[in-house]
């Protein structure tokens, strides 16, 4: 790397430490400490003690209570485990949203193949046309997209109005596992369409043509050409696709009825529910990061590999 | 041509000015504002004053013809100019305060939340002679439990929470004064529920007996299984969905806040509200100042303001909750009067607000809250097996390549010698 284009990675570079590393950074360390209370001497004090020196205070001192306070009473930042161990009891809901991120992916790869493929051996003014249409939804807000499925699969929604019509029904759509991850696929589809695109149109038509010249098969030429050469576009679909999905908690929150609450909730709870717990939040976000990296580094090291054995 | 001009806007100014003078005479009152303060007492030197409070929860300019526009008006009154944004939860709110960096004068929070804020130090004590308006404030909402010595919160609204249903869909036989109903096997599938911890555990409380905020962990936990076993007649666990929902007939019943179940049967005649004789929550929203709010005495200002009678009148009848104002709520229709937004003394008897509850409490309450909302029965086995099969494969999938590698490199070199 020359001395220009180090100068030139700089604004990305401190982008980078400023809004991704110092977060992660302060991730871990919410993860690993918790706030206690302590008196003058160090000593830690339960709730009650406080509420005790507090009322000892405002007899004592009256209007000054407060100020004296400050001085009695300390907040200390401690290190623990606690919080990190305490994900534990949220496994299930972990491995909820892992189960249903996964089922979304796989129907987003099975879908969003063979329409990547389509694409990219169509003609180059139509393929632009196409790529255009798969991102059309996404020029609208998330959300309101989200909610729009809320007012299609509602029990006196519109799918269930057509079913009446022709006498059928109604059935449950909404509030269930099936909804969260229908509401997975649709947001997350063009995700998958994207980057397998993206690797398709690289695949040279003429070594399909090849392929068929020597006498492979339909069959053949997918297995031994197409899909091969189209892996890496596979792997980062799926990381696209998987990672935001597991993470995601509007989707279950609108389409699931609250009772399929996935790791996303849990941490939105932590931070914006009742029992305000940031340090927990942190830990399990935390574990859901460890985990996706895990995750990352699979479909990475799969992708490398087909690449190798395609390049060798 | 200037002339033509100032023709057609003279008569764009008339046309746009009738119809509003016109609705102006029909909404009726006219409340001089009061001079219990010095409004003019900030004029010209460039004050703020920053506000936080809930969405929709203030009278704004909805497009109507009769608006009235609160931040406004108090801008145009004092001079001072109003930074106005807006909180869906009080959690949120409270989060975004504790995390600190934040510099807001007033804040509007619901009355649990600003006993914990007292407890935890985070209100300023609010200065009674800069508030004069604060003597019509009705008299049981003076010294509340929230806020016993009454040094930190001037109440804004308030209301019960009770049950909406549909009349359509529900059996006249049944008795929706109970909160059993919830609980009714006929209506399964046909309810909804908050997708709070608070409200729901509270009413799970309420109907086996127990106060909102016992701290004893076996009623909570018998809540829990209560709630547990309702679970399966829930159609969803919502918040603002409800409106729509409710609204478009999607369910027979739900739990929710009075204020705004006159908002949603005005959406659909059919519905209507009734109030459990278990008791139930009674809920206040107050103005405070969070410790440390830059702008102290213009906050002290907004909130005598928002006492000013036609204030009060304007914001209560815009927002649909229920007033504290004693002056404005003579100003009501009588028919708002008697409505469900301030029920009889016999209901008010058993109402129970809520206080904050210790810190032990409301982590029990969440994570049965969780245990609830979290569908799947899985084995715990399940996990470390599934991160054992996760962390194997990426190791085994590296040392397979790296042997690879190896191997190639081993070929290329021995290809070269």
């Amino acid at each position: 790397m020359n001395k220009k284009s180090r100068i030139l990675a700089f604004p990305y570079l401190l982008w980078m430490a400023v809004f991704i590393i110092i977060p992660l950074i302060l991730i871990a360390v919410f993860a690993c400490t918790t706030t206690i209370t302590v008196d003058a001497d160090g000593n830690r004090l339960s709730e009650e003690d406080v509420l005790s020196i507090k009322e000892e205070y405002a007899e004592v001192y009256g209007e000054e209570a407060d100020a004296e306070l400050e001085n009695a009473i300390f907040e200390k930042k401690v290190f623990t485990w606690d919080n990190l161990l305490g994900v534990s009891a949220y496994m299930p809901t972990l491995i909820n949203s892992i189960w249903l991120a996964l089922i979304a992916t796989v129907i987003c790869l099975l879908l969003g193949y063979p329409v990547a493929y389509i694409i990219s051996r169509m003609h180059y003014s139509k393929q632009k046309m196409m790529v255009m249409l798969t991102m059309l939804p996404m020029w609208m807000n998330f959300l309101l997209r989200t909610y729009a499925w809320m007012t299609i699969l509602e029990n006196n929604g519109l799918l269930n109005k057509l079913f009446g019509l022709v006498g059928l029904g109604p059935f449950q759509f909404i509030n269930t596992q099936g909804a969260v991850v229908l509401g997975m696929v649709y947001n997350y589809l063009p995700f998958m369409i994207l980057p397998l695109y993206s690797i398709m149109t690289k695949i040279d038509d003429r070594t399909i043509e090849a392929a068929r010249d020597l006498g492979a098969g339909s069959a053949n030429v997918f297995l031994r050409i197409v899909l091969p050469l189209s892996t890496p576009g596979i792997a980062s679909g799926i990381s696209m696709v998987f990672v935001p999905a597991v993470s995601t908690f509007i989707i279950s929150k609108m389409l699931g009825g609250g009772t399929n609450m996935l790791i996303g909730d849990l941490i939105d709870l932590q931070f914006l529910g009742n029992a305000y717990n940031p340090n927990l939040g942190a830990a399990i976000s935390l574990v859901l990061m460890v985990f996706i990296l895990l995750c990352m580094s699979i479909t990475n090291s799969i992708d490398d590999e087909e690449m190798e054995a395609v390049i060798v | 041509m200037r002339k033509i001009l100032s023709l057609l806007m003279t008569a764009l100014v008339v046309f746009l000015v009738i119809p509003q003078s016109a609705a102006a005479v029909d909404s009726a009152v006219e409340i001089p504002y009061s001079d219990s303060v010095d409004w003019d007492k900030f004029k010209g030197q460039g004050m703020e004053v920053n506000v936080y409070n809930w969405g929709e929860y203030i009278s704004i300019d909805d497009g109507e013809e009769s608006f009235f526009d609160t931040n406004r008006e108090f801008e145009e009154l004092t001079g001072i100019k109003v930074l106005y944004t807006n909180f869906a939860t009080n959690e949120e709110m409270y989060a975004k305060i504790k995390s600190g960096g934040t510099s807001y004068d007033v804040i509007i929070p619901s009355e649990y939340m600003i006993s914990r804020m007292i407890n935890e130090g985070m209100l300023e004590k609010i200065n009674f002679s800069n508030v004069p308006n604060f003597s019509y404030i009705r008299d049981d909402f003076v010294n509340p439990d929230y806020d016993p010595t009454g040094e930190y919160s001037v109440p804004y609204m308030w209301g019960v929470v009770g049950i909406v249903y549909n009349t359509t869909m529900v059996d006249p036989e049944d008795n929706v004064n109970s909160w059993d109903i919830l609980w009714d096997v006929n209506y399964a599938g046909n309810l909804f529920m908050f997708s709070n911890s608070r409200d729901t555990f509270g009413i799970a409380l309420k109907r086996l007996g127990y106060s909102y905020n016992t701290t004893n962990e076996d009623e909570i936990k018998a809540a829990a299984e209560s709630l547990a076993e309702q679970k399966n007649l829930v159609q969803a666990y919502v918040m603002d969905e409800i409106f729509d929902k409710m609204g478009g007939g999607e369910a027979a019943l739900a739990p929710y806040y009075a204020g705004d179940a006159l908002t949603m049967m005005e959406d659909n005649p059919d519905l209507a509200f009734a109030v459990p004789e278990e008791g139930t929550n009674f809920y206040v929203d107050a103005m405070c100042i969070p410790k440390g709010a830059p702008h102290k005495e213009a906050a002290e200002m907004y909130i005598n303001f928002m006492c000013e009678t036609l204030v009060a009148l304007k914001n209560c009848e815009y927002v649909m909750y229920s007033t504290p104002h004693t002056e404005a709520f003579k100003y009501l229709d009588e028919e708002v009067q008697n409505s469900i937004s301030y029920p009889s003394d016999e209901i008010m008897e058993k109402a129970e607000a809520y206080t904050a509850l210790p810190v032990e409490t409301t982590k029990l309450v969440d994570s049965l809250w969780t245990d609830l909302m979290s569908s799947a029965n899985t084995n715990p086995y399940t996990v470390p097996l599934f991160l054992g099969v996760c962390i194997t494969l990426a190791v085994a999938i590296n040392v397979y390549k790296r042997r690879k590698k190896k191997r190639i490199l081993l070929e290329e070199t021995s290809v070269k010698k």
